[in-house]
C-alpha cells in the first residue's frame, strides 16, 4: 500500500473507531436518562415503578388546587377524566398553570402520589401539548364514549 | 387590497428564485455570458419584492388590518407599537416571511460584496441561493400565507401577541438567531458551486471564509441573545435547558464552528477539501431540520409554533431533495478531489482534525437526543419518552472538555510538522501553572473543595496561558512587546480573541453551575431572608398599570454583608386582552454574580411565594459569546482576505478567459 494510501485510510480509521465509540455511548447515556411519560390511568393501574424519574401528563382538575398556607406546598389533582392523580409540589408554579388546563409534570410517584420535581405548564393557550393530548386521547378511548367534547383544545 | 399586494410580490419573488435558479446555472455551465450576467438583477428584484412583501406585513400590522388572519392572530390595538412591527416574526408565517427575507439579504450581500471571484462563480452561488430561495417562497404560498384573510366576518380586534413574547429580548434575538441561521446558506451555496464548476481549491476556501466566519458570529450572537433572553423572562434561573428547540441552532453552531476550522485547513494547506464540503452541506441541512423540528407540530417546547402536517412534510421533502441533491452531486465529483496529506501526526491539521470530530460527535449526539423522543415514539406504537438535560450534560461536557484540552495544543503548534518535544517545551509550563492555580484557586475563594471547579477552572487557564504562551513565543524576537504585538496577523489575534471568548464561556458555564445557590420563600409584606452574602428584605406590592396590562410591584431592599447595596421590583404582571399572567423578573447584574428575584403568587393570608438565587459568574456565559463574535468578525477584516483577492481576481480573470474555449465544449463528467 501506498504511504499516503496508509495515512488515509488510518484517519478513516480512527475517525470510525470515534464515532462508533461516540454513538455507542450516547446511546448507552440514553437508556440511562429517558424519562417514560405516564398518564393517570397508568399510573391507577400500578405501571409505574415507586420513584423511578417520570413524566405524568393531563389536565388540573377544576377545584383540586390546594396552597398550603405556611408553606410553598402545594397540591392538586391531575386528570385524564378516568383517573384521578394527586400531585404534591414544594415550589412555585409556573405562570400558565392554570385550572382546568393541560400540565406536564416530571417527578415520581411514591404510595400512589406524585411527587413533582418540576411542573411544566403548556405555553400557549390555544395550543394542547403533545403529551396532554395523548394522555387524553388514550383515557378517551378506555372510556370508548363520546365525552370527549368538554376537553377540546 | 393592500395585503393581496403583498401576496402578490411574494408571488413575484417566487417567480423570479426559479428564474434565478435555473438560466444563471445553465448559463455557468455552457458559458453563456448574457444568463450568467441575469444572476445579479434578478437576486436584487428577489430582494426588492421579498423587501415590499414583508414592508406590507408590518404595514397591515401597524394600521391594524384584523382582516388579516396573522395580524387578528398576533396582533391587538392596544399592543405598543415596537411590538406590533416585530409581531410580523411573532408566529410561523411571518417569521418564516421574515426569514426568506433575510436570505434575499445574504443573496444581496454576496451579489454586491464578490466583485472579486469571476461571474460564473457568482452566478452558481446566487443561482443555488435562488434554489433555496424558491423553495422557501413556494412553501409559503402553498401551505402559510401571512397574508391569508379573514373574509367577509374580519373579527373586530386581534388576539394579542403572546405575552411572553413582549419583551425587548423578542425584538433582538429572532432577527440575530434567523441571520445566523440562514447565513449558513451562503456558505452552502459556495460549497455547491464549487462542487458545480469542480473548482475545489484553496481560493474557493478563501472566498467561503469571510462568509461562514460572518454568519457563524452572527448566529453566535442570536443564541447567546436567546439564552440571555430565556434567562430574564422565562424565570426559572436558568440559561440553557437543552429544549428541544434549543438544540437545532447548537447543532448548527457547532458543525459551523467545525466548519470555520476545517476552511482554515483547506484555505491554508489545501487538505480536507471534501470534509469541508461535507460540512457545509451538513451545516445547511442542520438549519433546514431547525426549521422541520420548529415548524412541523412534532415537538412541544416554547418556541414550537401551532401548525398543521402538511407544512412538516414539505419541509421534510425539500430537505430531502436539497440534502439528497448535494449529496448525490458531492458523490459525482468527490473524485476530482484530490487532496494531499502532507502532515505528520502531529500537526496543527491533525489538531484540528480532533476538532472537527469532537463537534460533529457532540452535534450527531445532540441530534440522537433531540430526535429520540420522535423515534421512540413511531418505533414503540405511541409510547412516549423526553430526553432532557441529564442525557444532553453528560455527553456534551465530556466532549467538550477534551475539545478544550487539545484547543490550545492546535493552536500553538505549526502546520505540516510539530515535535512533539517542542509541545512539551512549551505547553509543559502552562499545563503546570493552569492546573495549580485550578487547584488553588477555588480553594481560596470558597474555601470548599469541588472536583468540577477545579477541572473547570484549570480548562479555562489551560486555554488563557495557552495563548500567553503563543504571544509571548510569536513576539520573543521582537525589540519590543509593542512592536510584537502590532506585529501579529489580524486574523490571529481575531482566532485568540474567539478562543479567549471559548474560555470564557467555559468559565461561565460551569463555575455558575456548580455555585448557584437559590431559596424559594413565602414571604409577608416586612419579613426578610438571607442567602449566600446577601440579605432581603421583603417590602410588600403595590399595584401598578401598564399599557396592556396590570400588575402587582413588590419592592425588595437588599443588603449584601450588612450594608443597604440597592432595591429591587420584581412584578407580576395580567396581560389584559389575552387574560395571561406573566413573571417580570428583577435581577441585578454584576461582573462576577447576578441576583435575581422572580414572584411567584400571593397567598390569601398576603404573603407571597418568590424565589431568590445568587449566580455567580453567569455573565461571563454572554460575554464569552460576545468575545467569540468579535474574534470572528476581526479575522473577517484582515487584509490578507481583501488583498488575495485582488491577486486572485487577475489571476481568475486570466484564468476565466483562458477557460473560455474550453466551456464550449460538451461538458463530459
Amino acid at each position: 500500500m501506498k504511504p499516503h494510501r496508509r495515512k488515509k485510510l488510518t484517519i478513516i480509521l480512527f475517525i470510525a473507531t470515534g464515532l462508533s465509540v461516540a454513538i455507542g455511548l450516547s446511546l448507552y447515556a440514553l437508556s440511562n436518562t429517558i424519562d417514560l411519560f405516564f398518564t393517570p390511568s397508568q399510573i391507577a393501574a400500578g405501571e409505574a415503578t415507586n420513584g423511578q424519574r417520570i413524566r405524568i401528563g393531563g389536565m388540573v382538575k377544576e377545584g383540586s388546587v390546594v396552597r398550603a398556607e405556611d408553606s410553598l406546598n402545594v397540591e392538586f389533582i391531575a386528570t385524564d377524566y378516568t383517573h384521578d392523580l394527586v400531585v404534591r409540589y414544594d415550589g412555585i408554579l409556573p405562570d400558565l398553570f392554570r385550572e382546568g388546563q393541560g400540565v406536564v409534570v416530571e417527578g415520581a410517584v411514591d404510595n400512589g402520589m406524585f411527587i413533582a420535581s418540576r411542573v411544566l405548564a403548556k405555553h400557549d393557550e390555544n395550543y394542547m401539548s403533545v403529551e396532554v393530548k395523548a394522555a387524553m386521547d388514550a383515557a378517551e378511548a378506555a372510556r370508548a364514549m363520546p365525552a370527549g367534547a368538554s376537553n377540546g383544545s | 387590497m393592500v395585503p393581496e399586494l403583498g401576496h402578490f410580490s411574494l408571488i413575484l419573488a417566487f417567480c423570479l428564485c426559479v428564474i434565478l435558479g435555473t438560466l444563471p446555472l445553465i448559463g455557468a455551465s455552457t458559458g453563456n455570458r448574457l444568463w450568467i450576467g441575469l444572476a445579479r438583477p434578478l437576486t436584487a428584484g428577489v430582494f426588492v419584492f421579498l423587501t415590499i412583501s414583508l414592508l406590507i406585513l408590518g404595514y397591515s400590522f401597524v394600521t391594524d388590518d384584523f382582516s388579516v388572519r396573522f395580524v387578528a392572530q398576533h396582533s391587538n390595538s392596544l399592543l405598543p407599537l415596537q411590538y406590533k412591527i416585530t409581531a410580523v416574526w411573532g408566529g410561523h408565517e411571518g417569521s418564516f416571511l421574515f426569514w426568506t427575507w433575510m436570505l434575499g439579504g445574504w443573496m444581496l450581500a454576496v451579489s454586491i460584496f464578490s466583485k472579486a471571484m469571476p461571474d460564473d462563480f457568482v452566478a452558481r452561488v446566487l443561482g443555488v441561493m435562488g434554489i433555496i430561495g424558491a423553495g422557501y417562497t413556494l412553501f409559503m404560498i402553498a401551505t402559510s400565507n401571512p397574508f391569508d384573510r379573514v373574509l367577509p366576518l374580519s373579527p373586530m380586534d386581534g388576539a394579542d401577541l403572546n405575552s411572553a413574547l413582549q419583551d425587548f429580548g423578542f425584538i433582538i434575538h429572532p432577527p440575530s438567531l434567523y441571520m445566523g441561521y440562514v447565513g449558513f446558506s451562503v456558505v452552502f451555496a459556495f460549497a455547491i458551486a464549487a462542487l458545480l464548476s469542480g473548482r475545489l481549491d484553496s481560493a474557493w476556501a478563501r472566498w467561503s471564509r469571510p462568509w461562514a466566519n460572518t454568519a457563524w458570529a452572527i448566529l453566535t450572537i442570536g443564541i447567546a441573545l436567546g439564552s440571555w433572553w430565556a434567562y430574564y423572562e422565562l424565570g426559572w434561573g436558568g440559561w440553557w435547558a437543552w429544549d428541544p428547540v434549543e438544540n437545532p441552532p447548537m447543532i448548527n453552531w457547532l458543525l459551523g464552528t467545525a466548519l470555520i476550522h476545517s476552511l482554515a485547513v483547506t484555505e491554508k494547506r489545501g487538505v480536507f477539501k471534501s470534509w469541508t464540503v461535507l460540512l457545509a452541506i451538513m451545516a445547511f441541512a442542520s438549519s433546514l431540520l431547525g426549521t422541520f423540528i420548529t415548524r412541523s407540530g412534532l415537538l412541544t417546547s416554547v418556541h414550537a409554533f401551532a401548525s398543521d402536517p402538511t407544512r412538516g412534510v414539505y419541509i421534510l421533502g425539500f430537505l430531502g431533495f436539497v440534502v439528497g441533491g448535494s449529496l448525490l452531486l458531492f458523490a459525482l465529483r468527490a473524485p476530482l478531489m484530490k487532496s494531499e496529506f502532507g502532515f505528520a501526526a502531529i500537526s496543527r491539521e491533525v489538531f484540528l482534525l480532533i476538532n472537527n470530530i469532537l463537534l460533529v460527535v457532540a452535534s450527531a449526539a445532540i441530534l440522537l437526543g433531540t430526535l429520540y423522543p420522535m423515534v421512540y415514539q413511531a418505533m414503540s406504537g405511541g409510547e412516549l419518552i423526553s430526553v432532557g438535560p441529564p442525557f444532553f450534560n453528560l455527553i456534551f461536557v465530556p466532549l467538550m472538555a477534551i475539545l478544550v484540552v487539545f484547543l490550545a495544543m492546535g493552536s500553538i503548534s505549526r502546520w505540516k510538522k510539530t515535535s512533539a518535544q517542542y509541545l512539551i517545551q512549551q505547553l509543559g509550563i502552562v499545563a503546570a501553572a493552569s492546573i495549580g492555580l485550578g487547584v488553588i484557586l477555588p480553594l481560596v475563594l470558597t474555601t470548599e473543595f469541588s472536583i468540577g471547579a477545579t477541572i473547570a477552572t484549570s480548562l479555562g487557564l489551560w486555554i488563557v496561558l495557552g495563548i500567553v504562551q503563543d504571544i509571548r513565543v510569536k513576539i520573543a524576537n521582537k525589540e519590543s512587546t509593542l512592536a510584537g504585538l502590532k506585529s501579529l496577523a489580524v486574523s490571529y489575534i481575531g482566532m485568540q480573541i474567539a478562543h479567549l471568548g471559548f474560555a470564557t464561556i467555559l468559565l461561565g458555564a460551569s463555575l455558575t453551575s456548580i455555585y448557584s445557590i437559590e431559596k424559594s420563600v413565602l414571604l409577608q409584606a416586612g419579613e426578610q431572608m438571607d442567602l449566600g452574602d446577601y440579605h432581603f428584605e421583603f417590602n410588600g406590592t403595590v399595584p401598578v398599570t401598564g399599557p396592556n396590562y396590570i400588575a402587582d410591584r413588590a419592592t425588595f431592599r437588599v443588603f449584601e454583608d450588612g450594608e443597604f447595596m440597592r432595591e429591587m421590583y420584581p412584578e407580576k404582571r395580567l396581560y389584559t386582552q389575552s387574560g395571561s399572567p406573566s413573571t417580570e423578573m428583577a435581577i441585578d447584574a454584576g461582573f462576577w454574580r447576578d441576583l435575581f428575584i422572580t414572584l411567584g403568587e400571593p397567598r390569601e393570608s398576603g404573603a407571597w411565594s418568590m424565589t431568590i438565587y445568587v449566580k455567580p459568574f453567569v455573565r461571563w456565559v454572554w460575554l464569552g459569546a460576545i468575545l467569540m463574535a468579535m474574534g470572528a468578525v476581526v479575522a473577517v477584516l484582515d487584509k490578507r482576505y481583501r488583498r488575495l483577492k485582488v491577486r486572485t481576481l487577475t489571476k481568475a480573470n486570466a484564468q476565466s478567459g483562458a477557460k473560455q474555449g474550453d466551456e464550449y465544449q460538451p461538458v463530459s463528467t
